[in-house]
């Protein structure tokens, strides 16, 4: 398993061969449709990152010593956005998720959609992927 | 309409000649709030240039031209709204003070068995206000509901009001829909009980002339924004009777007669209610905003919108799958959609990229979403600066929008 900053670079380098931004949005609406949806029982309320233009899904699984992330969105950018995510950020070790910054989202050119402003529920989902991996790592210091 | 001179209009818009995402502007967010034209923006400048000083209580010069303009301001604007008098027309910070204000001057006259009505039509500032009230005082909240195609139920209304009926609160115009609500009709009805109404005019003002005295209104809120002047300021109008009964809602400078640590005597209207140093540059921009919307003529605006709207909707209509949210015999030129099968956040999103300014979102109207089943619309909304050429911009991003997205 590649680490997180790797999969990063990986994703810049794939976006590096878009030559504008529409053809990183249709990208982007493609990882959105591909990205597998969160199972209907984590559809809730409970799971539910509330944003005032779109609304985020997240859970998170502790599968042998890795957090793992399934995410679902109602908008399909904030899907994409959302599928990048969890690309760099699951099947990783809490602390190496709780370290790592999203600045990667800037040099694919989507900083706008992280702005906390924009109010589509990711800034929220960020801190949410970070609150699991920070809850998964008290629990197994324990 | 062929004689509408629109190529002027946009020569005084500065903001109109700039470029978003590498494209020309397209700016369809109307109803959030409006462009500024440089005699406004001149206005201001003037202002911060040559008499920038505080106002109603300096001797000097500066202060007594500051004074002089922002009160000619106040008397621009009962003139345009045909109130009886001066001190009827409250400088507020915008339509959301103007109603905070009244809630809670009332807030100490209602009682529990009092009923408040407020329509399903609200913008949430015309909604939460009314709530707080009715908790304070154990006043029920009553909802006039609307039908299907965004029109308020007037036969629901007939039922709802009755003796215990205090207030009526709606908007004139629907800000999420665009529907134009019959006021006159819906006041009538509230003064066979005595109870007052006030008008959410906000969305109203940049397109329609109200005339409170032949309304019969007791409240009436805008906000300059919307109407080509600067944000945070606004006015309620108030018949004198009900200002003069309604209790101040800040205390502060300006608002007083006479103070001692034992008592308070309040000053008359409208300072009543003008606690504070208030935005002054902004109450007389507001004026130089009416004076330039008047210079147009209202008349000829709302028949130049009613094109774009005839227009943008017969053009939207033909996209395959496209729904339009408010459809009322009388609406202004507001557009609510959405296309089946896709978000309104994204479809926004798309046509940004490509210049247009749309809102997207519940449109701080939440219970209209949940009637309509919906997490939000794309609204278009257009002022008297937009073009055909932009209706056309606008159609031809929503369908590249839909074609990247389905």
């Amino acid at each position: 398993m590649n680490t997180i900053k790797e999969i990063q670079e990986e994703i810049v380098d794939e976006f590096s061969m878009f030559d504008d931004w529409m053809q990183r949005y249709e990208y982007m609406i493609e990882l959105g449709k591909s990205l597998p949806l969160i199972e209907e029982q984590y559809k809730t309320d409970d799971y539910k990152i509330k944003g005032c233009q779109s609304q985020v899904w997240v859970h998170a699984d502790f599968q042998e010593g890795k957090v793992v992330f399934t995410a679902d969105s109602d908008a399909i950018i904030t899907k994409g956005i959302i599928a990048l995510l969890v690309r760099s950020f699951s099947h990783q070790k809490s602390e190496d998720i709780i370290a790592a910054d999203t600045k990667f989202i800037d040099e694919i050119g989507l900083k706008e959609h992280l702005s906390p402003t924009r109010a589509n529920g990711l800034v929220s989902m960020i801190k949410q992927l970070k609150m699991y991996a920070i809850a998964y790592q008290a629990k197994a210091n324990n | 309409m062929t004689n509408f001179p629109i190529d002027k209009i946009r020569r005084d818009f500065p903001i109109l000649q700039r470029k978003v995402n590498g494209k020309p502007l397209v700016y369809l967010d109307n109803a959030a709030t409006s462009q500024t034209p440089k005699q406004v923006i001149d206005c201001i400048v003037e202002y911060y240039s040559l008499y920038n000083a505080n106002i109603h209580r300096g001797v000097h010069t500066l202060s007594q031209e500051a004074t002089d303009a922002y009160e000619a301001a106040r008397e621009k604007i009962r003139v345009h709204f045909n109130a009886k008098h001066r001190e009827e027309i409250i400088f507020t910070s915008g339509t959301t003070e103007g109603i905070n204000l009244v809630a809670h001057g009332f807030s100490k006259r209602l009682k529990k068995g009092d009923e408040v009505v407020v329509s399903a039509l609200e913008h949430h500032s015309n909604i939460v206000p009314w709530q707080m009230m009715c908790e304070e005082t154990g006043a029920k909240l009553r909802v006039l509901p609307m039908l299907p195609n965004g029109e308020l139920d007037m036969n629901a209304y007939a039922d709802l009001v009755n003796a215990n009926t205090k207030l009526v609160f709606v908007n004139h115009i629907s800000n999420a829909l665009g529907t134009i609500n019959p006021i006159k009709q819906i006041i009538e009805k509230a003064k066979t009980v005595g109870a007052a109404v006030l008008i959410d005019g906000a969305q109203a003002a940049p397109h329609i002339k109200a005339d409170v005295q032949a309304l019969d209104v007791d409240f009436y809120v805008v906000s300059a924004h919307k109407m080509c002047g600067p944000t945070g300021v606004g006015v309620l109008y108030g018949k004198k009777t009900w200002l003069e009964k309604l209790h101040p809602y800040q205390g502060g400078g300006e608002m007083i007669d006479q103070v001692s640590f034992e008592q308070t005597t309040y000053a008359g209207l409208p300072h009543k209610f003008e606690a504070g140093t208030p935005n002054i540059c902004g109450g007389i921009a507001f004026g130089a905003a009416i004076d330039y919307m008047n210079t147009i003529g209202f008349e000829d605006i709302a028949q130049y919108e009613h094109d774009l709207l005839e227009k943008a909707t017969q053009a939207l209509l033909e996209i395959d799958g496209l729904k339009i949210y408010g459809t009322a015999k009388e609406k202004t030129s507001v557009i609510s959609f959405n296309i089946e099968g896709t978000h309104p956040y994204d479809i926004g999103t798309i046509v940004d990229k490509l210049g247009i300014a749309v809102r997207t979102g519940h449109h701080c109207a939440q219970p209209i979403m949940d009637y309509y089943k919906i997490p939000g619309t794309v609204r278009a909304s257009f002022a008297f600066y937009n073009t055909f050429e932009e209706v056309e911009a606008l159609v031809q991003a929503v369908k590249k929008a839909k074609q990247m997205l389905l």
